[in-house]
């Protein structure tokens, strides 16, 4: 079977990695550990530029779900054992670069699956890619829904599955007057536009919103706008996105827009890394709903973070995006295991209904190809972890918001054949 | 009236870190007609020197003495980027002057040059870059003097850089497979630099909360000033500068050593970049593309100032500070809340930051369309123009 890919391909690095495939899966059995042959998947990240900080955590995630698999034994389909071989690219951070790589990694390395992205507009840029080809892309961030393809599977959470569980509970527990602060780019603008309508429904206030380009750090209009909106305090919903955080938390403490001054602040991009790369100090009593947090008490949990530790370090820290990368592996082995095949196609439509016990709890992928989260909300302590204060429970996710009023009684169901079982009307 | 403070306040503390920051340029690009894109950059190694010495204060020095880092680091950081920009001016920009297209694009490699050095420099790194660099520089001294008069010196003066780099890049290999050399310094993540407390907190004066770390960077731009403008208009050195500006070759006929002239300009340019670093570890966030946030900024205010004036540096900053805070907070609205309701329509859609910073910028170039040369245009000729 792996011939075939000999003869298609005109990289000479490709036929060196397939030439040291063949060797492996022909003669020296016992050198590789057991295994009956290869399987390919790739990684595809930003390991370089503005993201490469915390795309890392997530390929690194991937990689040790990737070696724990193949220290079991590997991928086991048709009675053969298979190693799971990963083939990095890197997306740099440059949306075009990933849909690129991920034609390379589709057409050169054959690969059975690809596992990556982190930005929205990284995922929108190779959605197109996966699509012509037929192929298939896991996506491990939480990210603003609103999409449904056939070609992706997403592991993180929908917004049914964080910001909403997250917007009641600020409205049940903190008050009704609510500012919105985000990045200026698709994830913050699509996030608050449900949000808003969220608002209406349940009765909360919106008193202002504001956006800030990607990497600015002049925040004092803003802390402007929410002393006149909030002078006695409210709630504060931030989807800003990397460095902007670190001057908006900063210039905040100074300007004493603090919890301890009535402000109850809610972010959707900050984990346990981002508190650690801020600075716990400025952080300490805001808020965060997530799928995982690194300090939530269950054994597999604390497996996880203690086998992360112990492979890239001991002062690394896991957080969502990480365990969300680290199942989507898992899952795609079980769908695997399940197809007995690493046929796409196949692995695809066997991925439905698979369960794994990650460290979050167990998990299930749903026929709209996103999987069931556990929802908690987090409190930032002194040590930079977080208090779990709030368990949802597990949530099934909604691919199609049900509070815009252009997408509310839609629904995605690739079980069902027919044509537009991405999109349709209940 | 407090909203008139509140107005003032926020567009001074905004305006005064543009200051601070095109202050730098405003000497190099003014002064010496360079345009240099790796401004930023100066900007970026003074912030990793305030890193450094937060960790050494942190590590090995009383607890008591913690709060104070910062006012060591101000000089520290103008003389390690000062002494970046001197070595860059050394042995790039000397060759280019009098061409601006070259100086533009060889500066902004030595912008991602610096990027990533901060990115994987490690102990076996440096060691390597530094053998490299003094064996490339004192090559002249080991070597036959005939040897530099001969047809074939300009080969020899490649072929020392091609030899010290080689050496530099074996000694870093070999120093590299000591694990603990290898460990990069900064690494491409963000670092965190923790302001000191009191300059953590805000004051209350007259119905306006004033961030201590704004005050605190209002006043070192103010000192900043101070000690350009001075330097410049009274000490000798400074007189040097300006004679150089004003005319070139007619300072060189009077025995002004116009070499050292450029090289201190270049020198006192980047430091100030360097003290512009230290503060806005106070606002955002340090790593290796913090340059990038600011250089575009830098530029516009320079240019908007009218290049070679200070004065108009000053100006033009506070001017986009103020505009950008009264633009992007929407205070206008509280200002004259009757408004007709199309006005209001149009304010509010600008009332968000990004479309603030549009807002300025296409007031800049209209401006620019009528005053081309800035608010305050320089009256004698540049160098080398």
């Amino acid at each position: 079977m792996r011939k075939m890919a000999v003869r298609s391909i005109a990289g000479a690095t490709a036929v060196a990695a397939s030439l040291s495939l063949v060797a492996c899966g022909g003669g020296e059995k016992g050198a590789s550990g057991g295994f009956d042959g290869e399987v390919k998947v790739g990684i595809l990240h930003s390991r370089s530029g503005t993201m490469a900080i915390s795309e890392n955590t997530v390929a690194e995630a991937e990689l040790m779900a990737i070696d724990e698999i193949n220290a079991a034994g590997g991928v086991k389909v048709d009675g053969k054992k298979l190693k799971i071989v990963p083939i990095e690219e890197d997306g740099a951070s440059d949306w075009p670069t990933f849909a690129e790589k991920a034609k390379k990694l589709i057409d050169q390395d054959q690969v059975a699956v690809v596992f990556g992205g982190w930005t929205s507009a990284s995922r929108k840029a190779m959605l197109p890619v996966f699509e012509a080809k037929d192929h298939f892309l896991f996506y491990p961030i939480q990210y603003e829904g609103q999409e449904c393809s056939r070609n992706i599977f997403y592991t993180g959470a929908t917004p049914n599955q964080q910001a909403e569980p997250a917007v009641s509970w600020l409205l049940k527990n903190k008050g009704k007057d609510f500012f919105l602060v985000g990045s200026d780019y698709v994830y913050p603008r699509t996030a608050n536009t449900i949000m808003k309508e969220q608002l209406k429904v349940e009765g909360g206030k919106l008193v202002g919103e504001d956006y800030l380009p990607l990497g600015n750090t002049e925040v004092a209009p803003i802390i402007a706008k929410i002393k006149q909106a909030l002078p006695k305090g409210g709630v504060i919903v931030n989807t800003l996105n990397g460095d902007s955080n670190v001057a908006f938390f900063k210039q905040m403490k100074a300007a004493g827009i603090t919890p301890a001054n009535g402000y109850a602040i809610m972010s959707f991009s900050i984990a346990e890394e981002e508190v650690a790369a801020i600075g716990p100090e400025y952080l300490e009593g805001t808020y965060a709903a997530w799928n995982f947090f690194q300090s939530l008490d269950t054994p597999a949990s604390k497996k996880f973070t203690a086998d992360f530790k112990a492979k890239y370090g001991d002062k690394r820290v896991t957080n969502d995006p990480a365990e969300s990368a680290y199942n989507m592996v898992y899952l795609w082995a079980k769908g695997a295991e399940k197809a007995n095949s690493v046929d796409d196609n196949k692995v695809r439509d066997a991925l439905i209904g698979v369960q794994f016990d990650a460290p979050q709890g167990p998990i299930e992928v749903q026929p709209n190809h996103h999987t069931t989260e556990l929802v908690m909300i987090g409190e930032v302590q002194k040590d930079g972890m977080f208090k779990i204060i709030e368990n949802k429970g597990i949530l099934k996710p909604l691919a199609w918001n049900q509070f815009v009023p252009e997408t509310k009684g839609y629904t995605c169901d690739w079980t069902q054949k027919r044509p537009d079982a991405g999109k349709f009307k209940l | 009236m407090d909203l008139l403070y509140d107005t003032l306040f926020n567009g001074l503390a905004i305006g005064s870190v543009l200051v601070l920051a095109a202050l730098g340029l405003a000497v190099v690009f003014g002064l010496m007609g360079v345009i240099n894109m790796a401004h930023g950059e100066l900007m970026m190694l003074g912030a990793y020197t305030t890193f450094v010495v937060q960790n050494i204060f942190k590590a090995s020095l009383p607890d008591a003495l913690f709060p104070i880092y910062i006012l060591v680091a101000i000089p520290l950081a103008f003389l390690v980027s000062g002494l970046v920009g001197l070595l860059l001016e050394k042995t790039v920009i000397r060759r280019l002057y009098g061409r601006p297209l070259e100086t533009l694009l060889a500066t902004w490699g030595v912008s991602l040059i610096l990027q990533q050095f901060v990115r994987s420099v490690s102990s076996a790194f440096a060691l390597g870059l530094v053998l490299a660099v003094v064996l490339g520089l004192l090559a002249p001294r080991f070597t036959p003097r005939a040897w530099w008069q001969k047809r074939w010196t300009p080969l020899l003066a490649v072929g020392r850089w091609i030899v010290a780099g080689g050496l530099g890049i074996a000694l870093a290999s070999v120093l590299g497979s000591v694990r603990s050399l290898d460990q990069p310094w900064f690494s491409a993540r963000n670092i965190d630099v923790t302001a000191p407390t009191w300059l953590r907190g805000s004051i209350e004066l007259g119905g306006v909360t004033m961030p201590t770390a704004r005050l605190f960077i209002i006043a070192l731009t103010a000192l900043a000033l101070v000690g350009v403008t001075w330097f410049l208009q009274k000490s000798a050195w400074g007189i040097r500068i300006r004679a150089v500006t004003q005319n070139r070759s007619m300072s060189d006929c009077l025995g002004i050593p116009t070499e050292t002239v450029d090289a201190l300009t270049f020198l006192i340019g980047s430091g100030l970049a360097g003290v512009a670093g230290v503060a806005v570890t106070l606002l955002g966030s340090v790593g290796p593309n913090l340059g990038g946030n600011y250089i575009v900024d830098c530029f516009m205010v320079v240019v908007l100032g009218g290049v070679g004036k200070l004065a108009g540096t000053v100006l033009a900053a506070l001017g986009i500070g103020v505009l950008s805070y009264i633009v992007g907070s929407g205070s206008l609205l509280l200002v004259w809340p009757a408004m007709p309701a199309v006005l209001n329509e149009l304010i509010s859609f600008f009332a968000t930051t990004s479309m603030a910073k549009v807002l300025v910028f296409a007031i800049i170039v209209v401006f620019l369309q009528f005053r081309p040369a800035g608010l305050f245009p320089q009256k004698g000729r540049l160098v080398e123009a």
